[in-house]
């Protein structure tokens, strides 16, 4: 006994570094289950130890986030406005650009619901969501996790997606009453199903040790390119199809995976500087009504986009039919070219204006003239009836240099007993 | 007039803290290591629990008191993580226990022994943590970048003397 009492007292340090170790490690393996899964939630005890840590430090994340915020929204509310109304100009603009934008893609949107509609095809869009402060961070860049300020008390749910306007940020692990534990896309233990934009190639994204998002269950595809823009798929059944996800960045063989490569993502969203996200709290089958609206508004916008191309459309040919007309014309009765109508409005230059004076082509200087050349028939109001059939003597300066009837009157020698003209009009 | 007598370095050395220091300072450090990366991300590198750990191991020179200690802050640190309750405990467990029993062997007071001591557990506690989530927990695609872990470890020891000679401020010698 006594020799009993000397061992633990002999030993006590380590007997007791020993015991705390075991502990541990009897309650890691009951928190660990096959195959580990640190993206689900944990089990319900784990929860509660959890919760009470979370309970004692998110009062004062919470409390220095409010000061630094309401530090920040005064300086930039109240004093720091320089340069609001160009960017409230800019922003207008933007809108505008926007508009067009939206009008372009409003039509293939319709078109494009028609189609799934007509194949019965399922998709899901973003219905509710919840807007919420980011108020601390797990504090270890092995575990990239982020705490909001919102909770099951507002509708929140393990699995749920959060997003920014950039793009996808992680989902819901851990929901508390009043905060919540979101797990980012780029923790080494996160993962998302994405879709190539424009290859519509299907993916799996991952997040790395060193906090970036990759792509590594890919063979090597020529077609797959820096740049190209990857979203979500919907097929992980926590992200809405269609999400922005990020753009690849590089793409290099994988050296521990061969054939697979290496795909690396930037994401859309800034993941290391995150003030407010929303949480999807619900999808839909229809398009939000605010969607609609925009989607109306868009078909709009283009349809009236549509008639204005085509009103121009159509004075373009009027003016190019008109014009082609007046050529046949012109090119059946020469003369009239020479004509000038004194109340004809002046000359208009093209609408396109592209060539603002029209060449009408004269005929060729006639080289035998005779009677029947243009000019040398003296008007009728020179002609005596019954008078003479006199031949008129050719004009020595052809019609075509001249203008105006008028100058080939001049030119033209009057014969008071000229007979009247016979001969066909030319 | 009453004499006191101390037997061995250990003796003399051994401090101890208030109560408030020994509950506030640990939760100082994990409230700040959570939320200094929020406003800048690259603070994550640091690691605050640790140094807090090392500190209170090397001056009560208790080898049960640092393990403890490491197992208490670890847990706590874990609880905020997304990893399993544990693996930073494990990790700050042993190292507690291992730098109070080297503060029993040598000056923890000298400038080039904290670098050290610092330098050298901060990369311990990077091994045991490869170490723990590999083996025990079963990751194989737990990886650690070891220049980055190198760098941690600079970062940390230029970080935690200064805040060795803060704390220095609140030891009591029994």
């Amino acid at each position: 006994m006594q020799g009993m009492d000397s061992f633990f007292t002999r030993f006590r340090n380590q007997l007791v570094l020993v015991a705390v170790l075991l502990a541990q490690t009897i309650g890691l393996a009951i928190q660990v289950r096959r195959p580990v899964e640190s993206a689900t939630p944990d089990p319900s005890t784990i929860s509660l130890a959890r919760y009470w840590v979370v309970s004692v430090v998110t009062p004062f994340e919470r409390f220095f986030h409010g000061f630094g915020h309401n530090l920040r929204y005064g300086w930039t509310n109240y004093i720091d406005l320089r340069n609001t109304r160009e960017q409230n100009a800019a922003l207008q603009k933007q809108i505008a650009d926007m508009r067009i934008q939206q009008a372009a893609i409003a039509q293939d949107a319709i078109q494009g619901h028609r189609l799934q509609a007509l194949l019965a095809f399922q998709q899901h869009y973003v219905a509710a969501t919840v807007a919420a402060q980011v108020i601390g961070t797990s504090g270890s860049d092995l575990s990239r996790v982020i705490y909001i300020d919102k909770g099951s008390a507002d509708g929140l749910k393990s699995d749920q997606a959060v997003i920014t306007p950039d793009g996808i940020v992680g989902k819901l692990r851990d929901v508390f009453p009043h905060t919540s534990q979101v797990l980012l896309i780029n923790d080494q233990t996160s993962g998302a199903g994405v879709l190539l934009a424009s290859t519509r190639i299907r993916a799996i994204l991952r997040g790395t040790s060193t906090g970036r998002i990759t792509i590594n269950n890919l063979t090597a595809d020529s077609r797959i390119k820096p740049g190209e823009t990857v979203l979500t798929s919907g097929g992980d059944q926590v992200y809405p199809r269609g999400l922005n996800v990020g753009t690849i960045e590089s793409i290099a063989p994988d050296p521990d995976h061969q054939p697979y490569t290496l795909i690396q993502l930037r994401p859309a969203a800034n993941l290391s500087q995150l003030e407010e996200v929303l949480v999807i709290t619900g999808t839909q089958p229809d398009l939000p009504i605010q969607a609609q609206k925009d989607l109306a508004l868009g078909a709009v916008t283009a349809e009236a986009q549509a008639q204005a191309a085509a009103a121009r459309a159509a004075e373009l040919k009027a003016a190019e039919e008109a014009k082609s007309a007046a050529e046949i014309v012109a090119d059946r009765l020469p003369s009239l070219r020479d004509t000038v109508d004194p109340n004809a409005p002046p000359a208009t230059p093209a609408v396109d204006g592209q060539d603002s004076v029209v060449k009408i082509p004269h005929p060729l200087p006639t080289l035998h003239p005779d009677r029947y050349t243009p000019g040398t028939t003296p008007p009728a109001a020179d002609l005596t009836p019954g008078s003479a059939n006199s031949l008129l003597a050719p004009s020595s300066v052809p019609p075509s240099t001249t203008n105006s009837s008028a100058s080939v009157q001049k030119k033209a020698p009057k014969t008071p007993h000229a007979q009247p003209e016979t001969s066909p009009n030319p | 007039m009453a004499t006191r007598s101390y037997t061995s370095r250990r003796e003399l050395e051994e401090h101890s803290f208030h109560p408030a220091v020994s509950l506030l300072v640990p939760l100082a450090a994990i409230i700040l290591q959570a939320l200094l990366p929020k406003p800048l991300p690259r603070l994550a590198i640091l690691d605050l629990p640790l140094i807090v750990t090392l500190f209170f191991a090397v001056s009560r020179r208790s080898p049960i008191a640092g393990a403890l200690t490491g197992a208490a802050i670890g847990l706590v640190q874990d609880a905020l993580t997304n990893q399993p309750i544990g693996v930073n405990g494990m990790a700050k467990t042993v190292i507690g226990y291992a730098a109070a029993s080297i503060g029993v062997q040598v000056d923890v007071e000298n400038l080039s022994t904290r670098i050290l001591i610092n330098l050298g557990f901060s990369l311990v506690n990077s091994t045991l943590l490869f170490l723990i989530n590999r083996r025990l927990i079963g990751q194989p695609g737990f990886h650690l970048s070891w220049f980055h872990e190198l760098l941690r470890a600079v970062i940390n020891t230029a970080v935690a003397i200064p805040i060795f000679v803060l704390l220095d401020n609140a030891k009591r010698t029994d």
